[in-house]
């Protein structure tokens, strides 16, 4: 995107789409004042960008809350080395296609001492690849608010999140010592070192992720569309076999399935499901009939109940 | 029924029952499809947990391995009708599921064909009336939880003064565990009745009292015709459809400025919200405080350049000339402008141990403006009487008048007219915490005569006038302010006739 729009550039050529419902109108503007506020009030402010689908959504609306202008600050992926490859080949098509600031940040300790979800197991590799280096990439960008995708309405700890979520200089987060958040009205007053995370998507649920992503027409990974792929079951789940580092396990057979995947993190650890949905519209349909939440496939969730609010008080997003 | 609760189980449930939704086709492009926003009220003892479970459960929002988890977690504790236990799935941080209270406001998601719904989830503990007055800071509507065996608490009257006071419109009441008073309608009446007066005496018009069984599902989302036939109003749901979300679109145009945007030098655009009223091309509006006047050119947004923008909008709105904008400003109808000054009165409840301290300078932030504040201690509402007591400082959940002093000049809306551009926060500069959140009542003079305190105003006026201006929220919000005596015109002037002589 151009820095400058000459006046008469102003009326965007993809307008001619219907408006939005609004219910999704809604959700958007308190989105965008969310971002425009953290974006004013911050010094140093980055998003969390994870390439799933509820990323997607938040970069949309980060362009939107600041157009005509760039999105002014950086996009941060904290990559484990296990993500799925066509995330990454998304994720650097999107960068390039709308001009934005993206810092990649692996921790050094995983190459250092080969962790991998499969030598250290779920918990301990979660805790080393995905919060430990978040907690190093916030520190090395002196960052005082990070965005987030997350939605209230994904696990129960997230039920009592605020929009503004506060943490202490070593990204703790106490949910018996919130800050009261009334209106919409946000406390951004923070020391050094201290940082609030921001979670423009907080009131949004599955099923208007979905829903948006339709009305906005906006680009997903593939990984999300019911295709044939190869895949093994393990521990419950069907893990996309793709990837040369997966090794099978005496028993493992790799077959063709036709699925698809209703979240997106590290392949190892992010079980397909079987589905026929090849369209947005399918997605939708399949997701309103759905008895089943869209956690159940991530194997971090299921350690214990609670594990999820283990982790966020130990800095994980 | 033993059957295991399953969504099956559920499906069954719902074939008992015959589903009926009156709403016609033309009600339905009538219907307002936001998101409704919604508080609950009440204790456990009143059923809080299985009723928002309730609402969970009957409209699908459980899913299949959530239910798992609940059932594995509850112990094999099952409520008689096969149910897990509602708490559990709703309590969601381990230190409440160990101590078995809620702590904090918790935020659900629910929806039907017709709208989707966010419940805030506040407990029903006495010492939390901070919890409540966040909750109910961005609500709708509230729902007033009683137990039917025991009727109208305490606490009842307390959460529907906070409710009021949070600029809540809309109530519901739930008569809960209806069925264990055999479905008793002389019961339900009583109760019902009992709650028009406290409401009445609030100011409240827009009350709708169901009878419901929470636990078994009647009159929740599917209706209880089977156990109460006597009963012909809507099921809770079908008030939760039709209810309005608040708009500030009949009052002026308010734009608090969160940036300006400046992406060339070709372009300069003021960012923000839409407080209040619409705007559009050409119209007139003053930058407040500093009282510049300019005219809109355009109306940006990502999509389109648009014709108009109303409450709730984000946009970009670009003027016709240089003036000096920055955020924390707020760009104004210059028909309809909102109060400026340096001296407030308002409404606060204090949410933090250390209350609220006089004379101490606390950072105030309404919008998207921050600036230092005195905060004096007027007086206290005491919960139990609605009375208003003499306070100096407002300890931690008091509910307080305040007079607020500024340095620099403040722009507000009542809050009566403006649910956003009359609330605020103070933060402690001290602890960077918030401490109290605020409700703009009325500007105070700064020059004192015949605006300071305790100046009064005798009004002689028409009974049928004075009747219709007692009516309003305004005058019923302050009731215990007004003396006021019926007399004949006659007498009336003979009093004004006194003080004029």
């Amino acid at each position: 995107m151009p820095l400058t729009h000459p006046e008469t550039e102003l009326h965007n050529p993809q307008s001619t789409k219907p408006p939005l419902d609004p219910h999704l109108k809604a959700l958007e503007n308190e989105a965008i004042h969310i971002f425009r506020e953290v974006a004013a009030e911050f010094e140093r402010p980055v998003m969390l960008y994870s390439i799933g689908k509820d990323s997607s959504v938040l970069l949309h609306l980060a362009r939107k809350a600041f157009y005509p202008g760039r999105v002014p600050f950086p996009l941060l992926h904290v990559n484990t080395g296990w993500k799925f490859a066509e995330m990454i080949a998304f994720r650097n098509e999107i960068v390039k296609r709308y001009d934005l600031d993206l810092i990649e940040h692996v921790n050094p300790r995983g190459a250092a001492e080969n962790v991998t979800p499969f030598s250290h197991g779920s918990a301990l590799y979660t805790d080393i690849m995905k919060t430990e280096a978040l907690r190093q990439a916030l520190d090395a960008g002196q960052y005082d608010a990070a965005f987030g995708g997350a939605r209230r309405d994904e696990e129960a700890s997230r039920a009592k999140e605020r929009i503004y979520s506060f943490r202490t200089p070593d990204h703790r987060w106490d949910p018996r010592n919130q800050r009261p958040e009334l209106w919409n009205v946000y406390n951004g007053m923070v020391r050094k070192g201290e940082s609030v995370r921001a979670f423009p998507l907080s009131n949004w649920t599955e099923v208007d992720i979905w829903r948006y992503i339709q009305a906005e027409d906006i680009p997903i990974v593939p990984l999300y569309f019911a295709k044939k792929r190869p895949v093994v079951e393990r521990d419950g789940m069907m893990i996309l076999a793709e990837d040369p580092r997966l090794e099978l396990l005496p028993g493992e057979t790799k077959r063709e399935e036709v699925i698809r995947f209703r979240t997106l993190g590290c392949f190892p650890l992010t079980g397909a499901i079987r589905s026929e949905a090849t369209s947005l519209d399918d997605i939708i349909t399949e997701l309103e009939t759905a008895t089943v939440s869209e956690r159940q496939g991530r194997a971090i969730d299921r350690d214990q109940s609670g594990s999820m609010e283990k982790k966020k008080r130990e800095g994980y997003f | 029924m033993t059957a295991p609760a399953t969504a099956n189980a559920v499906q069954e449930d719902a074939a008992g029952h015959v589903v009926t939704f009156p709403a016609t086709e033309t009600a339905r492009a009538a219907r307002d499809s936001r998101p409704l926003r919604l508080i609950t009220c009440g204790s456990v003892d009143d059923g809080k947990s299985t009723l928002i479970g309730r609402l969970l459960w009957d409209t699908k929002a459980v899913k299949e391995d959530q239910a798992a988890t609940l059932r594995r977690d509850s112990n094999g504790k099952q409520n008689d009708l096969g149910l897990p236990d509602f708490a559990l799935l709703l309590d969601g941080l381990q230190a409440e599921r160990e101590q078995g209270i809620t702590i904090d406001v918790a935020y659900r998601y629910f929806s039907t064909d017709r709208r989707s719904f966010i419940v805030a989830d506040t407990p029903g503990h006495e010492q939390y009336t901070r919890n409540m007055a966040t909750g109910a800071s961005t609500a709708d509507l509230a729902i007033l939880l009683v137990d039917a065996r025991v009727g109208l608490l305490e606490q009842t009257r307390r959460h529907a003064t906070i409710a009021t006071l949070m600029g809540i419109k809309q109530f519901v009441l739930a008569v809960n565990k209806i069925d264990l008073t055999d479905y008793d309608r002389a019961r339900f009446d009583q109760i019902s009745h009992e709650f028009r007066e406290l409401a009445l005496s609030l100011g409240v018009r827009q009350v709708t009292a169901i009878p419901l069984s929470a636990l078994k599902g009647e009159n929740v989302v599917y209706d209880g015709r089977a156990s109460m036939p006597w009963y012909d109003g809507p099921t809770l749901i079908e008030v939760l459809e039709l209810a309005t979300t608040r708009s500030s679109q009949t009052v002026g145009f308010r734009l608090p400025v969160q940036r300006v945007s400046r992406p060339g030098e070709s372009f300069r655009g003021y960012q923000g919200t839409v407080a209040g009223g619409s705007v559009k091309p050409g119209d007139s509006v003053v930058i407040l405080p500093s009282g510049m006047v300019a005219n809109v050119t355009k109306i940006v947004t990502f999509d389109l350049v648009r014709n108009a923008a109303v409450a709730g909008d984000a946009i970009t709105l670009v003027l016709d000339r240089q003036v000096d904008v920055s955020r924390g400003d707020m760009i104004v109808a210059i028909d309809s402008q909102p109060l400026t000054g340096l001296s407030f009165d308002a409404h606060i409840v204090a949410l933090q141990p250390e209350g609220v301290q006089p004379g101490k300078r606390y950072w105030l932030k309404s919008g998207s403006r921050r600036q230092r504040v005195q905060v004096q201690p007027a007086s206290q509402l005491d919960l139990k009487t609605g009375k208003w007591e003499q306070a100096e400082q407002l300890p931690m959940n008091a509910i307080g008048k305040v007079h607020l002093a500024f340095d620099e000049q403040a722009v507000f809306d009542p809050y009566e007219q403006n649910r956003t551009t009359g609330a605020f926060i103070l933060i402690d500069p001290d602890t960077n915490n918030t401490v109290a959140g605020g409700m703009i009542t009325a500007k105070r003079s700064a020059l004192g005569g015949i605006h300071t305190e305790d100046a009064r105003v005798i009004l002689s006026l028409p009974a049928d006038l004075a009747d219709q201006l007692m009516a309003t929220e305004l005058f019923v919000s302050r009731r215990e302010d007004a003396e006021v005596r019926r007399v004949s015109a006659g007498r009336a002037s003979e009093i004004i006739d006194t003080i004029d002589g």
